[in-house]
């Protein structure tokens, strides 16, 4: 993979593990260090976009991040993620280069999933026409919560547009997709960090994707906010959210705020789960077994 | 009763869902990157054995199931409740009612050991071994000289199975059946 960024000019940067500020996104978790103040990164995004801003131009980092969550067969709480970022580039150009360094991966692993493999690419609202005959950027609360309701036996209280939209994605849609696929163009409460813009028949959407793999969620790219402001309105929003639900409380990364004021050039950025990427290249369905020392879990 | 939440569930917990005792045999985190998460839990409802799936958000909790599973002799029956004792040495018996004894009622026999389970300290489901010696009390007679073709006729057992037996089989015989499938293993006597 270093060989891969090397090649494409891409400079390899480490950024710290440890840091006074984390991910404020309602469902990730960070873990705290109070004897430090910090929090150990979920991912090293904020770190990264500081460079960008300060002048870097395309970089990566391929490292270890955590985060505070239930281990399963495809989860450990310390993983290695290969994140990076390519100014100038849009998200269909990010997708490209995502395409291709999964057929090096496969293709130097030897792969049955040669390294020819085609990575199909399909929009979020595709998928659930296709599957629930509803447009997921329009769909109400209650229509969804009776479609959850008819697909699964599902216990659940307090469940936004969001939740229904994630579940029935991940419980119905994942299982079928086909082995390699991007989705794109997400619903605008699930930007994130990334832009928003009206696509082809005017629907504003967020401009994201995430590679599956085998049905598994593999990597998540966005075509990057800019705007400091927008990014300050939706760090306040998460960090409402979760005083609402009673989750842990994080604080704001002025440092990044400052340096998108000071302006981040327009970039695409993806990060990328490795341990999964291996997983899926040599064809293992559970991620104890890609890592030395896993993350104990219950006997299930 | 003690309560558990998702982070808890695992293989062989014993929980109460929609006032039934349960059994989970699998829990699978699932958890999209930016995601609420969900555990896929499959279980079985221990009074009608029926598995299914069924779908939690992450921190919500179920209340445990006092249920405990206990060998016990099999005794008699009154028409209306089967009795079993227990092999502790305390002689305590139980009553089972015909929704607890339902597909062990065909495999009972007076002195064997069968597997209760207890919920609330009341029986809801009996199972016999997985291998049982009955005596045949009616079948068809044999026919000669066939028994390279391994056909089968039915045959009746004491405690009311019927099972297909090979054409030599007679009555008077004991067997030895699998309860699982009901099928034949071997002759024990004769």
């Amino acid at each position: 993979m270093r060989e891969f960024f090397a090649q494409r000019g891409v400079l390899e940067v480490d950024t710290p593990t440890l840091m006074p500020t984390t991910a404020t996104d309602i469902y990730i978790d960070s873990y705290r260090v109070d004897s430090a103040a910090s929090f150990l990164q979920t991912s090293p995004e904020f770190a990264l976009k500081r460079l960008l801003a300060a002048g870097s131009g395309s970089i990566y980092q391929l490292g270890k991040v955590f985060r505070r969550e239930a281990p399963s067969k495809r989860h450990n709480h310390e993983f290695t993620l290969c994140e990076w970022y390519r100014v100038g580039m849009n998200l269909n150009q990010l997708m490209d280069e995502v395409e291709a360094l999964v057929q090096t991966v496969f293709s130097a692993a030897g792969s049955q999933r040669t390294a020819a493999i085609k990575i199909e690419r399909l929009s979020y609202r595709a998928l659930f026409e296709t599957h629930f005959a509803i447009d997921p950027h329009r769909v109400s609360l209650d229509k969804l919560a009776a479609l959850a309701e008819q697909s699964l036996d599902i216990v659940a209280a307090d469940l936004s547009r969001t939740d229904y939209l994630q579940l029935l994605l991940s419980h119905c849609i994942e299982p079928n997709l086909p082995e390699a696929c991007f989705i794109f163009d997400y619903p605008v409460e699930q930007a994130a960090l990334a832009r928003l813009e009206n696509d082809e028949v005017g629907q504003l959407v967020a401009r994201r994707f995430e590679l599956f793999l085998g049905g598994m969620e593999v990597a998540n790219g966005y075509f990057e906010l800019l705007d400091q402001a927008e990014q300050r309105a939706r760090f306040v929003a998460d960090i409402a959210e979760r005083a609402r639900r009673g989750f842990d409380e994080v604080p704001i990364d002025e440092a990044l705020l400052a340096a998108l004021a000071e302006g981040m050039p327009e970039c695409s950025g993806v990060a990328l789960g490795v341990d999964r990427l291996v997983m899926a290249a040599l064809g293992i369905d559970d991620i104890a077994r890609v890592i030395a020392f896993p993350q104990p879990r219950p006997s299930a | 009763m003690a309560t558990f939440s998702t982070s808890e569930f695992k293989s062989g917990l014993k929980v109460l869902i929609d006032g039934e005792p349960c059994s989970i045999l699998e829990n699978e985190v699932v958890k999209p990157g930016k995601g609420q998460a969900f555990n896929r839990v499959r279980m079985r409802n221990l009074k009608n054995g029926r598995v299914w799936e069924r779908t939690y958000k992450s921190g919500e909790s179920l209340e445990g199931a006092d249920v405990m599973e206990t060998d016990m002799q099999y005794l008699y029956t009154d028409g209306e409740f089967w009795h079993f004792m227990k092999t502790d040495g305390s002689f305590e018996q139980i009553a089972a009612d015909e929704s607890a004894i339902t597909d062990a009622k065909i495999w009972l026999k007076e002195e064997d050991i069968y597997t209760i389970v207890l919920w609330n300290d009341a029986p809801i489901s009996v199972t016999p071994q997985n291998f049982v010696e009955l005596e045949v009390v009616d079948t068809d007679p044999g026919l000669k000289g066939d028994t390279a073709q391994g056909g089968t006729k039915p045959a009746t057992l004491s405690s009311g199975a019927v099972v297909k037996v090979p054409l030599f089989v007679t009555i008077g015989d004991v067997l030895r059946v699998d309860t699982r499938t009901s099928e034949y293993q071997n002759r024990v006597t004769k």
